[in-house]
């Protein structure tokens, strides 16, 4: 295994009140890898992802990107989510921009760029996503796919160095799903670090280098998607992804 | 009823040039007044939602002191109170800082009250893309909670519009003033508190409409109009 992980995540406790939803957590991802996160409900998944970008702060444990601990004492978040995209389940495209609007707002105030500048870049994540002819749409004007691929360019323009994907296509009606994960294939195939939390399966098969299976706020097991899906090592999981793999059959 | 009418018309031929004056002085009277309170409701509104604990604290008392007293009494702790305290103000600019102060105060609730209906995910993509909290205010939750408060504060505009009325008890000559002369000068009340009526139904009928202009000129697709 390659020795530098491009990020480390070591026995992570978050709580909620009187509800612990991490119990010591502890996961590593190398660069250019795709790990699909699953887990019944409540695993603690989308925490998860919230710690990684500091959006909820840990209660205990530490979290490194690329070297650097980001839970130490006087680490600017802002300046560490820069380097991490995330695409949440619901868009959360900004209401009042347009979508081109909507990528270009991080690049000119967070990224400081020149407004021409940042223009032809959000044009060409646009482009990437396919959405560069609905760049003067207001997000109430675009279907739930494309909203959530402008979500996926607007994180883009950021550059960023791994990208977490929280349920991105569980809001979506099924026949929408695809236009979504065929861009973060596309993503992945160009090398981008995703951690994605995810229940399509036929994503995780395809493309996840590593299927990583929570619960109770630890990783019950997690290996390549074959041995997974083919032969878990542990019952849990075998159940879970039977459950899963039923659900995803009667949906279609 | 020709000689009635007749009488009505010279009547408000003789009047016409103090209310004209009148307006002027209303008019002037609510836009400053409009404007401070401006000043103070959105960095109180802003501090409501977004500020430390103490500075919440402290607006929200300046909001409860405004709302749960009569605009009358504030009017004349201004006026006859601060003097008291060595601070002795002309009638104008009592009538400005009592009517901005007081408009501060809902000014700041309407805007609370539209900062607290952005969808919280707006604030937290903001943030995810790397903005600070500061940032994330001026540049996302403000601009759509602004065009959110558009209506609130059009009914604000229109109230202060005859709020000022109450401004002739310390003897300022608004319209409500002018009237309250002409009336007892012209031994003829009735006739001219219902043209005074009239003035302030056209004033608050040209403000509505420039208003509402603003308020198309600004709509957003699902935001404040039909997501289409």
């Amino acid at each position: 295994m390659n020795p530098t992980p491009i990020l480390r995540v070591e026995e992570l406790y978050k709580s909620f009140g009187q509800t612990a939803v991490l119990k010591g957590f502890s996961l590593s991802i190398q660069p250019q890898e795709v790990a699909v996160l699953v887990g019944p409900s409540g695993s603690g998944k989308s925490t998860l992802l919230r710690c990684i970008n500091l959006l909820d702060p840990p209660n205990a444990g530490r979290i490194w990107l690329e070297q650097e601990e980001i839970t130490a004492a006087g680490v600017n978040p802002d300046r560490i989510r820069q380097r991490i995209g995330m695409v949440f389940q619901d868009f959360n495209l900004f209401t009042h921009l347009t979508a081109l609007g909507n990528v270009m707002v991080g690049l000119t105030k967070v990224r400081k760029m020149h407004k021409k500048e940042a223009h032809e870049l959000a044009l060409f994540e646009l482009e990437r996503v396919g959405l560069v002819d609905r760049a003067g749409h207001y997000p109430a004007q675009l279907s739930g796919g494309q909203k959530q691929r402008v979500a996926i360019a607007r994180a883009l323009g950021m550059d960023p160095h791994l990208m977490l994907f929280d349920e991105p296509t569980s809001a979506l009606d099924p026949e929408l799903t695809g236009e979504v994960l065929e861009v973060m294939q596309q993503l992945a195939s160009e090398g981008m670090t995703m951690i994605v939390v995810s229940h399509e399966m036929g994503f995780a098969r395809q493309v996840a280098s590593r299927v990583v299976f929570l619960e109770g706020g630890v990783v019950v097991e997690q290996g390549p998607p074959a041995q997974m899906f083919e032969r878990p090592a542990q019952e849990r999981t075998r159940v879970f992804l039977r459950k899963i793999a039923d659900l995803d059959e009667r949906s279609r | 009823m020709d000689e009635k009418m007749e009488r009505v018309v010279e009547l408000f031929g003789a009047v016409a040039p103090l209310l004209w004056q009148g307006t002027g002085v209303t008019l002037q009277i609510a836009a400053l007044s409009l404007l401070l309170g401006m000043a103070i409701g959105l960095p109180a509104g802003i501090a409501r939602v977004y500020g430390p604990r103490w500075l919440q604290q402290a607006t929200g008392t300046y909001v409860v002191l405004v709302q749960g007293t009569p605009l009358l009494i504030q009017l004349f702790l201004v006026y006859y109170g601060l003097p008291d305290l060595g601070l002795t103000l002309g009638r104008l600019e009592a009538a400005f800082l009592t009517l901005g102060l007081n408009s501060g105060a809902y000014q700041a609730e309407y805007l609370r009250g539209a900062l607290q209906a952005v969808p919280v995910g707006q604030m937290t993509a903001a943030r995810a893309l790397g903005m600070s909290q500061g940032q994330a205010v001026r540049s996302i939750v403000l601009p759509q909670a602004l065009r959110l408060v558009l209506p609130a504060w059009s009914n604000e505009v229109v109230a202060m519009l005859k709020y000022t009325a109450v401004v002739f008890l310390i003897a300022v000559p608004d319209l409500m003033g002018q009237a309250k002369i002409l009336a007892s000068r012209y031994f003829a009340p009735i006739p001219i508190y219902l043209i005074v009526a009239v003035f302030y139904i056209v004033l608050v009928g040209i403000t509505y409409g420039v208003l509402r202009q603003l308020e198309r000129r600004l709509r957003v697709p699902g935001l404040t109009g039909e997501p289409t």
